[in-house]
């Protein structure tokens, strides 16, 4: 009986189809021949991908996004790891406030973020820097990195720790040689989902890049308010090749379930 | 601090046998959060707090920021139509695009679990991968879908469904299909994860007990993911709420939300008092909504979470 019926399969692929429609479609036109924008009905042309050369912009913010993502994304697992390691295993005074305080960014909406940013940086002087960009982007990632780490911390066995600890191994070496390597896993995938998070912000970043320091989302984004033109879906097809690339990886990794849902079933 | 606590626990060593756990220093769970609290303190309330001061200035073309603290932005906001009209429009697309994501999220999810197994890892794979992808290519793919191809009208028109085209670019449906799209991956997790904890079994029982498939769906599976659908609910109904590159792109200049008003009051008006009361209403809105929700979402189905 476990089974699913027609109906059940014809709206699996109605929805499939729904989800896929305007990816494909911003690929298919990156590879139109035409000076406009149209379906690849003449050809298949590369010309669009050549013109992403002629912009250095573009290139220059993907490698800021990247830069950004790697520093940002570090940083933040620097300061989740000692405080999920709290969390976890301490009973003290203040821990569940702490925690929703670490939390608390997913709750706020990025829009309002980027206001507070705006106003805050320009304050202290740090306006369109990237040292305000990273600092920003540790704030909305840390609770990604967080979750996973304490999931992590919460389920690991006290004994071998506790193990090392009566063997005569100091504080920091049981945490070098035992509890690191064993929440290793959930703090690699928090650095993988908070680096996610980073590359894909807009709306926040937006508020707080400048043209001389952005990414490539806000760069994309205030090109496509402008004007939307065949080298703008070039750009974004390359984006899209290079997360499913990533996505692939990750799938066989670390299994995309587990990193989105927190849980696996394997 | 791990000094401290290595000589502590060596001086323990020389004297006593070794204890069972090593003993705790009372402030080391502070001092481990230290570092993350500094900088939520600093980069987290500090600037919320800033931008709720910046709510009660006043701001006027040729002076600029005023700083002098009343309500006069919020008395503004609450009598001017104009604002009425943006805020009710965000509400009214987020509570559509939420029922959207439970009516096709909820059923799609319980479809992917009772696939094979290559298939459904691979249509997981497909349901989840475009929240990976950057909002603003996705939101990009409808631009190019409604306006410059056409190609949705020309499907509908093909089918004999429509016989004019319909307009999406700037008005609310497009803006409530492309926000669907980006958020139904949301409400699909959150209910696969409140699938996981349904033994298939107990649907096998129910059906060999003479219950028929309708309702073993009504008495026994939607009772286990009506708490899934209600958690995914708040999350897209908050997500959507404050969505803003999607209604940007789509819904332009002239279908203003609210996220989108406060951007142009920033970024365009340049009244930056105006915009940041925008904010803070925005943000007291998704707090009041996700906090209380919860609350009443956990207390209805508690013995489910537990």
């Amino acid at each position: 009986m476990n089974r699913n019926g027609p109906i059940a399969l014809i709206f699996h692929v109605l929805f499939l189809s729904f989800l896929l429609a305007p990816i494909l479609i911003v690929c298919a036109v990156a590879f139109t021949s035409q000076g406009y924008l149209s379906l690849p009905t003449e050809g298949l042309s590369l010309r669009w991908f050549r013109a992403i050369g002629d912009n250095p912009e573009f290139i220059r913010a993907f490698k800021d996004s990247l830069l950004l993502g790697a520093v940002s994304s570090t940083l933040a697992i620097l300061v989740a790891v000692p405080a999920a390691l709290a969390i976890a295993r301490h009973q003290f005074f203040g821990r569940e406030a702490i925690q929703a305080l670490f939390l608390s960014p997913l709750m706020v909406p990025h829009i309002v973020l980027g206001i507070a940013f705006l106003r805050f940086f320009t304050m202290i002087g740090l306006g369109g820097t990237f040292a305000g960009l990273v600092l920003s982007h540790v704030i909305i990632i840390l609770p990604f990195a967080l979750r996973l780490i304490l999931a992590a911390s919460t389920g690991m066995d006290r004994a071998v720790e506790n193990a090392a600890a009566s063997l005569g191994a100091s504080s920091w070496t049981c945490f070098r040689r035992v509890t690191l390597p064993l929440i290793l896993p959930g703090v690699a995938s928090g650095w993988v989902l908070a680096f996610i998070n980073s590359f894909d912000e807009v709306t926040m970043t937006v508020f707080i890049a400048s043209p001389e320091t952005t990414t490539l989302p806000v760069r994309l984004f205030l090109y496509i308010q402008d004007n939307i033109d065949p080298l703008v879906a070039a750009v974004s097809a390359v984006l899209i090749f290079l997360t499913v690339a990533a996505m692939l990886v990750l799938d066989r990794v670390y299994g995309l379930e587990r990193l989105l849902v927190g849980k696996g079933r394997d | 601090m791990a000094a401290s606590t290595e000589t502590h626990l060596s001086g323990t060593k020389a004297t006593a046998p070794p204890p069972r756990r090593p003993r705790r220093w009372p402030w080391t769970p502070y001092l481990l959060s230290a570092p993350g609290l500094a900088l939520f303190a600093v980069l987290l309330l500090v600037p919320l707090a800033m931008t709720f001061l910046l709510s009660l200035n006043s701001f006027s073309f040729y002076g600029g920021i005023e700083n002098v603290w009343q309500l006069g932005n919020y008395a503004d906001i609450i009598a001017d139509s104009y604002f009425h009209e943006v805020f009710l429009r965000t509400f009214r697309i987020a509570a559509v695009v939420t029922l959207l994501c439970a009516l096709f999220g909820a059923p799609e999810a319980y479809i992917l679990r009772r696939m094979k197994s290559p298939w459904r890892g691979l249509c997981l794979l497909i349901v989840l991968g475009p929240l990976l992808i950057s909002v603003v290519s996705r939101t990009l793919g409808w631009a190019l879908l409604f306006g410059s191809t056409g190609l949705v009208n020309q499907g509908l028109m093909g089918l004999g469904l429509i016989a004019t085209p319909i307009e999406f670019m700037y008005t609310e449906t497009g803006v409530i299909i492309a926000l669907t799209h980006v958020l139904v991956p949301f409400m699909v997790l959150s209910v696969w994860a409140s699938l996981q904890r349904l033994d298939p079994q107990v649907e096998n029982a129910a059906l060999s007990l003479g219950a028929g498939p309708l309702t073993v769906m009504r008495r026994v599976v939607l009772p286990q993911i009506v708490p899934g659908i209600l958690s995914g609910s708040i999350i897209v109904f908050a997500l959507a709420a404050s969505a803003f590159a999607t209604p940007a792109i789509i819904g332009g200049r002239r279908l203003k939300v609210a996220a989108t008003l406060a951007y142009d009051e920033f970024l365009n008006t340049l009244n930056w008092p105006l915009g940041a009361t925008v904010a803070v209403l925005l943000l007291i809105a998704n707090v009041v909504i996700i906090v209380g929700c919860n609350r009443l979402v956990e207390r209805r189905y508690k013995q489910v979470f537990e």
